[in-house]
């Protein structure tokens, strides 16, 4: 198992780097940059001299190719560089909002995992009833729904209408602020679990090992807990991980929306500004963490299913 | 007898409770919102030019001047008296001796030169450099050339002398916020940053990036008994709908309005009443690149302005959230002509007018803009059928908001769309029109006329206020004339905010830039205790 978590993170490398030159050029095409885009309220006149100094100053006069080998050479010694915005090192930014973006990619997963994988596997256990509508409507309605829509329907209807949750901000370890943020964010991934599951169970409930199994005289909590649910469990595992990887990303308005600290909102605002090397390293943070979990899931996929072996 | 005593009896209890009530109440939390986009930059004052960041500057730091929203101009806050030689040039400052930093320390003359000469430090490109750069000598330490700003001339502790390149009054370049004097031994230590001490009416405590910026009331803040509030927290809240209901749930106590809210606030009972409006110092207008040939030509210019109906935009669109505008200057200006009428819509008028300067079948342009719903697109295409009406066509050039200032600044436009400031300072603001201003600094229409060029020239030696009132009239109602952009309207602000929360102002130069020393919240706030 070592090994293989060895190549696979070492497999990670390339794609990073590739990752990387994709942000590069990109940003280094669209117009706009950091010093212009300081007037875009319309409010400071910044003269020519000093953009042409900011340039100097942040290295955008020099060629692209001498800019990206900079760039992957600070990247190999985990230096991604600083701010054109703050002046303070990225890796110092990404650090106090990567907590908060854990967080809340946690406590959303969470939220799906709870209610999203019962609800698809009692739908899938009883296909036709009104569970398996509701688990339907769910998750057609949780995959379709806009999340800052979702985000403002949650505010009017659990802050301001019952006033159960506040409606933004990250409190002081008060749990009650993560509520809405989380379900929010976790109403996607939910449906897309309760639907997996339910497809999952619903395949492997007709599968020859569980006709044999039944008819060995095995019962149906022993038929469900041992064959059905372990099995429906390496899909099921497989779709949470992509979903957990991509929750960090998708966080981005769901975070500016109710104010929460993470590395959406910082990113967002880097964009916005142009603050390149900022950009760069929260999507270079994400892809990361998307890696990261996705060799995690795999690995605990094998301990489910002794069958899978990495070698 | 009995009844009267009784009645002003009850009368003058009414009033002494109105009086209590109105009395400033000290204690509470004033929890105040930065209302746009982005979070605050860094806990380094100097370091950004966004007005989120001016937001918290104003509760941690003090400036040299300080904007007077009821007077409308600036006023001394770190100084208690200044003298000003005869050229206007050489200004005395007498500082106040009971400015402490929050560690105590006392400010003296040295922290003022030591914050002037950091802001221009050459290697950091700070934003405020643009206005301590009007200080004789501060440009060569931009460049490296010298170490000390030597315009700047420290008398003893509290005294500091203080040389213009040219005759100005420094108030209206040294009461922002990018201009923020810090502790000079204190800010150079390594973690000054991590938390940072100021001279404004409130310490900091915490920052959450994204979320928030605490702080507790300094004790010992020059102005006695002041500030009122024992905390205040801003949060960063850009998206309006989120701030609506965070409002509307009671659990920030202002936010500031859009126009779709404005009409909504508007019409509800009980939030209309808490209300503050304000013209900001802010232009909407198109400008027009002379480069492009018909825009060369004052009667296609003025043209544009007869055929487009703005007021009906404003109506319909801006949902009234704005003021007409007649010219450049905005209505707060003290140079803004209270009679000038802004042009007419009349496109019979605006067909002569393109018929007398050749182009009796109009012209296609095209118009740079950015998605903004108040000065963007949504706008450029409420012309496009009022232009057609007299053969102007127009092709949009979509630009992100971000990209719009180097795109004019580079003069790549035959139009752009823009709101740009037109204040605080009626000299300064008209300066941009100047042909001497490039466009790289605020020219961007390249406006050439050399009895404008005269008029400014004039106003600018003028010593008498009142005669460089009058040429400054004259100038703005040439541009009026001269059309140099279409005038579209000033920005009308807007927030909303809570029964218990007293003392805000009507600030013209942003209004969400609040004194918050003078802010208190009565009982009655959630936040109270």
């Amino acid at each position: 198992m070592l090994p293989y978590v060895s190549r696979r993170l070492l497999q990670a490398i390339p794609i990073l780097l590739a990752v990387a030159a994709l942000i590069f050029v990109l940003f280094s095409v669209i117009p706009g940059n950091f010093a212009t885009s300081q007037m875009a309220d319309g409010r400071s006149n910044i003269d020519a001299e000093t953009i042409a100094r900011m340039n100097q100053q942040f290295g955008l006069n020099d060629p692209l190719p001498l800019r990206f080998a900079k760039y992957v050479g600070g990247l190999a010694t985990f230096d991604l560089g600083d701010s054109f915005r703050t002046r303070q090192p990225v890796i110092n930014l990404i650090g106090e909002r990567l907590w908060p973006s854990l967080q809340l990619a946690l406590g959303a997963m969470l939220f799906a995992i709870v209610i999203g994988v019962p609800l698809g596997f009692f739908a899938a256990l009883k296909p036709g009833s009104w569970v398996d509508m509701l688990s339907m409507v769910f998750a057609v309605s949780g995959l379709s729904l806009p999340m800052f829509w979702l985000g403002l329907l949650l505010m009017y209807a659990f802050a301001l209408t019952l006033g159960w949750f506040p409606s933004f901000g990250y409190g002081d370890g008060d749990p009650r602020y993560i509520v809405l943020p989380a379900i929010a964010l976790g109403v996607s991934p939910l449906a897309l679990l309760a639907r997996t599951a339910r497809a999952a169970v619903l395949e492997i409930m007709h599968a020859d090992f569980v006709r044999t199994a039944r008819a060995k005289g095995a019962g149906s909590y022993r038929v469900m807990r041992w064959h059905v649910a372990r099995n429906a469990l390496v899909i099921v595992l497989t779709t949470l991980g992509l979903q957990f990887g991509s929750v960090l990303g998708q966080a981005v308005v769901v975070e500016k929306l109710f104010a929460w600290p993470g590395l959406g909102s910082l990113l967002v605002d880097s964009v916005t500004w142009r603050d390149i090397p900022v950009v760069q390293g929260c999507i270079l943070t994400i892809v990361l963490f998307f890696l990261v979990v996705n060799i995690a899931v795999d690995v605990l996929c094998a301990v489910v299913d002794p069958r899978i072996k990495y070698s | 007898m009995k009844k009267f005593a009784f009645a002003t009896a009850l009368t003058l209890a009414a009033l002494t409770v109105q009086a209590q009530a109105q009395e400033p109440r000290r204690g509470g939390t004033i929890r105040f919102t930065a209302p746009y986009g982005a979070s605050f930059v860094s806990n380094d004052s100097h370091v950004s030019n966004q007005i989120q960041d001016e937001i918290y500057t104003y509760a941690l730091h003090g400036m040299l001047y300080k904007w007077d929203s009821k007077a409308g101009k600036p006023a001394l806050d770190l100084a208690k008296s200044v003298t000003v030689s005869a050229d206007g040039k050489v200004y005395t400052f007498k500082l106040r001796d009971d400015a402490l930093f929050h560690n105590g320390r006392k400010m003296t003359a040295d922290d003022i030169i030591w914050s002037y000469a950091r802001i221009m430090d050459g290697s950091k490109n700070f934003p405020g450099a643009r206005y301590v750069a009007r200080i004789q000598g501060a440009t060569e330490v931009q460049k490296g050339q010298a170490k000390e700003i030597s315009g700047l001339k420290k008398i003893d502790d509290t005294t500091l002398e203080m040389t213009l390149t040219e005759k100005a009054d420094p108030g209206y370049f040294l009461f922002q916020g990018q201009t923020a004097i810090y502790p000079a031994k204190e800010a150079q230590a390594p973690d000054f940053f991590n938390k940072p001490i100021g001279l404004g009416p409130f310490k900091f405590v915490e920052h959450v990036p994204g979320s928030r910026m605490a702080f507790e009331r300094w004790d010992k803040y020059y102005q006695a008994g002041k500030p009122y509030a024992d905390k205040l927290v801003i949060s960063p809240m850009g998206e309006a709908a989120a701030r609506d209901v965070a409002f509307r749930n009671k659990e920030i106590d202002v936010s500031v309005l859009g126009s779709t809210q404005y009409v909504a606030y508007k019409a509800d009972a009980n939030l209309s009443k808490g209300i503050l409006e304000v013209a900001e110092v802010f232009t909407r207008n198109m400008g027009m690149n002379p480069t492009f040939k018909p825009f060369s030509d004052k009667r296609v210019r003025q043209a544009i302005n007869h055929a487009i109906d703005s007021e009906l935009i404003i109506k319909r669109l801006v949902r009234d959230k704005a003021y007409r505008a007649a010219s450049w200057l905005p209505l707060s200006s003290p140079a803004f002509d209270k009679d000038a009428k802004p042009y007419a819509y009349d496109p019979e008028k605006a067909k002569k007018l393109l018929v007398e300067a050749g182009y009796p079948d109009g012209f296609e342009f095209e118009w740079t803009a950015t998605p903004n719903e108040s000065w963007g697109i949504p706008i450029v295409e409420a012309t496009i059928p009022m232009l057609a009406k007299v053969g102007i066509k127009v092709k949009v050039k979509p630009v992100e908001t971000s990209a719009l200032g180097g795109v004019v600044v580079g003069g790549d436009f035959q139009a752009y769309i823009w709101s740009n400031t037109s204040g605080p300072d009626t000299l300064t603001a008209l300066k941009c029109f100047h042909s001497a201003t490039p466009r790289s600094s605020c020219n961007y229409t390249t406006f050439k006329n050399a009895a404008y060029d005269k008029l400014i020239d004039d106003a600018s030696a003028e010593n008498d206020p009142a005669k460089q009132l009058e040429l400054l009239k004259k100038a703005n109602a040439m541009l009026q004339d001269e059309a140099p952009v279409w005038f579209f309207n000033y920005n009308k602000a807007v927030m909303a905010y809570q029964p218990w929360l007293h003392g805000l102002q009507p600030n013209a130069t942003e209004l969400a830039l609040q004194r918050y020393e003078d802010l208190w919240v009565d009982a009655s706030s959630p936040a109270a205790k």
